[in-house]
């Protein structure tokens, strides 16, 4: 590296905390934008908002048969299901996975583990009480969550810790991720997905399973977060599941 | 003397490397293919990229308005803010942070602000190691290297070259590579999360930069694609995150734009796989979910004298997705190396120049780094005019100017083109000069002495005709054959055609200006 350059004169505050240059970098700031009339605000620099809201049709079936083509398309698994087939599911994947104990968040329907056998232990992160470790949760091989929106254009799924999802560090460390979405909370893109999410939450946004173009830009699957994705998208009783 | 040769040095010794230019064609190439097809996908792009750049244009136009209000955003989410002037004071805070934390250990996301401040040399001068997880970053660390991409910093090295530094060094580093490691991408990426995994379970602090900061709410955003962000953001008890300036977007709803924009551009995804956004320290349902501690550290270190220049300081727009580099046909060939500075490529040659002053060979050579081809302009989803800000700063290099006094002119440039000018004002001289030109036509050297030997290396001098028009033309109507018909003059080609998204046409939203509408995601396949 060739050194940076030091700016002239720096009054230096001692290196207390928060401080720094603070007045230093905003007399810079200020002196650098001599052009900008004393009278303009933010506002009047204009931003034209004239993109789309969303690039499909409001039809729900549509959207619900994007996500689910998109999804596939970044190498998740899709599984539609009925309501009342999402314990069944739940326990298959598991089972196929060989997935021999599951974390589950505090608030997660308690009828989605209804069919899970004793071969599967449960754990509960408990995070008022006694949270699990890091170590703890490397030993497990899956994770069960809900989820607070999926955006089908781009096949994203977005957590928000809140009940039924759990704290961000257990859908990170276990390998499997089976994640349940209901059709209610698909919406058709990021802008729309925005509107509806709480930028105050801990979010995640997770496209799949974790993945990497590092070496010659191939895209690898499976790096540091769940190597599986599985996610169980359900629609209500008496509609057709959705197809790509 | 630089550190650095200059960038036509290096480029001249990259161009040899028949390895280096087989990587970074293939990778590159690829790169191209995917973004076109993703972009493609979206008939709104050009409304985006408008929306990307005024954005970006607001928050520069008023980002002392911003940066108070971040500051106050993320001190009530209960973050620190630190402001740091340059990479030493950067440095000294991130340094004093982690010391006060007792580790000696760090781990880092990748970040394009900690490598520009040179914050791991830092660290470690302190005893402190900072260990990168970012796959790429890792193979750059274990290699000795130095990143030659924005997005891709190990694009210089296939995958065998990776196969070598990981059974080579990753014991000196840690937990080392499996004896049967084979050079598929999947078996290395494999053995980078087994050697990471202990790390990221058992460290107390993190260093990260951050993609996005929000002004309204104090959300830093980091996007990314291993889950090895993700690990950094969640695990540790300290967060430490190195920003800089420019990083501001206005409001939460402005991610929209750009959370379209950026992993279309950068990987040719639809969406990267992980994104994680965070306000100040958050605790969810009561309970700690990531680190108990965030200091974020504001960074200028150059910036507010980019953003004093009306014309460059569009470079602080960029969102460093690299799709520029990508399609630069010089990148292509001299590679990341060439341009001497952790931000290569087109953007490199006019962010680094700005960023550091001219003063340098090196970074004075930079905005000559490019054909002004124009490529970059078209793929960048925030609209920098790099050829502009190029041509701009080329002639700050000449000129030198009242804000920086220290670039140094190219003298015999300058000569020439007062000779030139003296020529050309003049009908009478230039005639005489084309005379004189003709008649000592067998003499005239294949190449030329002194400083013009540089151009003539590459090009070959124009040879003289037997007869300058001009006297052509006066012989003929001395003769009194009248002048020829004039042909009928072509019309001007516009060069901006397909090239200009301001001017209110669309811009290509392909890698060629001549793509057909495109579809709607419901009309795929």
């Amino acid at each position: 590296m060739t050194t940076p350059r030091t700016p002239s004169t720096q009054p230096r505050t001692p290196g207390g905390a928060g401080s720094g240059s603070r007045a230093a970098v905003l007399a810079r700031v200020r002196a650098a934008l001599r052009d900008v009339p004393a009278t303009e605000r933010p506002e009047d620099v204009p931003v034209s908002r004239d993109y789309r809201r969303s690039h499909l049709d409001d039809d729900p079936a549509r959207r619900l048969a994007v996500l689910h083509e998109n999804l596939v398309d970044y190498r998740a698994s899709v599984h539609p299901a009925t309501p009342g087939a999402v314990a069944a599911t739940v326990a298959r994947l598991l089972a196929e996975r060989g997935s021999a104990s599951c974390v589950v968040p505090p608030g997660l329907p308690e009828e989605w583990l209804a069919e899970l056998g004793d071969g599967v232990e449960v754990l509960r992160d408990d995070p008022a009480g006694r949270p699990l470790g890091a170590e703890r949760l490397d030993a497990v091989d899956a994770v069960l969550t809900g989820c607070a929106v999926a955006v089908a254009e781009t096949g994203t799924i977005v957590l928000d810790a809140s009940a039924g999802q759990g704290r961000r560090v257990l859908t990170l460390i276990p390998d499997h991720h089976v994640c349940v979405v209901r059709a209610d909370q698909v919406v058709a893109s990021v802008p729309q997905a925005l509107a509806v999410l709480d930028p105050t939450r801990p979010l995640t946004w997770i496209s799949g399973p974790s993945a990497t173009s590092d070496i010659e830009l191939d895209r690898v699957e499976g790096v540091h977060g769940p190597r599986r994705l599985d996610v169980i998208l359900v629609h209500a009783d008496g509609d057709a599941p959705p197809a790509p | 003397m630089p550190a650095f040769p200059t960038f036509p040095k290096a480029a001249r010794e990259a161009t040899g490397n028949a390895q280096l230019r087989h990587n970074l064609r293939k990778a590159t190439g690829t790169i191209r293919g995917k973004r076109a097809a993703v972009v493609a996908e979206l008939d709104d792009w050009a409304e985006l990229r408008r929306a990307g750049k005024q954005i970006k244009e607001r928050t520069l136009r008023h980002l002392d308005t911003y940066l108070e209000q971040v500051e106050a955003a993320v001190i009530a989410a209960g973050g620190t803010v630190h402001w740091a002037a340059d990479a030493a004071e950067a440095n000294r805070i991130v340094t004093d942070l982690v010391r006060a934390t007792g580790e000696r250990d760090v781990i880092k996301v990748k970040s394009m602000a900690t490598q520009e401040i040179g914050l791991n040399e830092a660290l470690a001068e302190a005893g402190i190691t900072a260990y990168e997880t970012d796959l790429a970053e890792l193979i750059v660390q274990l290699g000795d290297d130095r990143p030659s991409h924005i997005l891709v910093p190990a694009i210089h090295r296939n995958r065998s070259e990776v196969r070598e530094i990981f059974r080579d060094r990753m014991g000196e580093w840690g937990r080392p590579a499996p004896d049967d490691l084979t050079d598929e991408p999947a078996d290395l990426a494999a053995a980078a999360r087994r050697h990471l995994r202990e790390r990221f379970l058992s460290s107390k602090v993190a260093i990260s930069g951050a993609n996005f900061l929000v002004a309204e709410t104090g959300t830093a955003v980091v996007v990314e694609s291993e889950g090895n962000g993700r690990m950094c953001l969640t695990l540790p008890e300290t967060l430490i995150s190195v920003v800089g300036i420019e990083k501001i977007v206005p409001t939460w709803a402005d991610l929209e734009v750009f959370l379209q924009l950026l992993p279309r551009s950068s990987t040719g995804e639809r969406m990267n796989p992980y994104t994680s956004t965070w306000t100040g320290t958050t605790a969810a349902d009561g309970a700690g979910d990531g680190p108990g501690t965030f200091h974020l550290v504001l960074l200028d270190n150059g910036r507010t004298d980019t953003l004093a220049d009306t014309v460059g300081r569009q470079a602080l727009r960029c969102i460093r997705c690299s799709a520029c580099l990508n399609v630069c046909p010089v990148y292509e060939r001299a590679g990341g190396h060439a341009y001497g500075s952790v931000y290569p490529g087109p953007i490199g040659a006019i962010l680094t120049p700005q960023l550091r002053g001219t003063a340098d060979p090196l970074d004075a050579s930079l905005p000559y780094a490019s054909s002004l081809c124009g490529a970059c302009y078209e793929v960048c989803p925030v609209a920098i005019d790099i050829p502009e800000v190029l041509v701009h700063l080329r002639e700050r290099v000449v000129q030198g100017d009242a804000e920086h006094p220290r670039a140094k002119g190219h003298l015999a440039e300058r000569v020439a083109m007062r000779a030139a000018r003296t020529l050309l004002d003049s009908p009478r001289l230039l005639g005489a000069a084309q005379r004189a030109g003709i008649a000592t036509r067998r003499l005239h050297p294949g190449r030329l002495p002194g400083p013009g030997a540089a151009w003539t290396d590459t090009r070959d001098l124009p040879q003289f005709p037997d007869e300058s028009f001009r006297d052509w033309w006066a012989r003929r109507s001395a003769a009194g054959e009248g002048a020829p018909a004039a042909p009928a003059a072509p019309a001007r080609p516009t060069p901006e055609a397909g090239q200009t998204p301001e001017a209110g046409n669309a811009p290509a939203s392909g890698d060629t200006p001549s793509t057909t509408p495109t579809s709607a995601p419901e009309e795929r396949k």
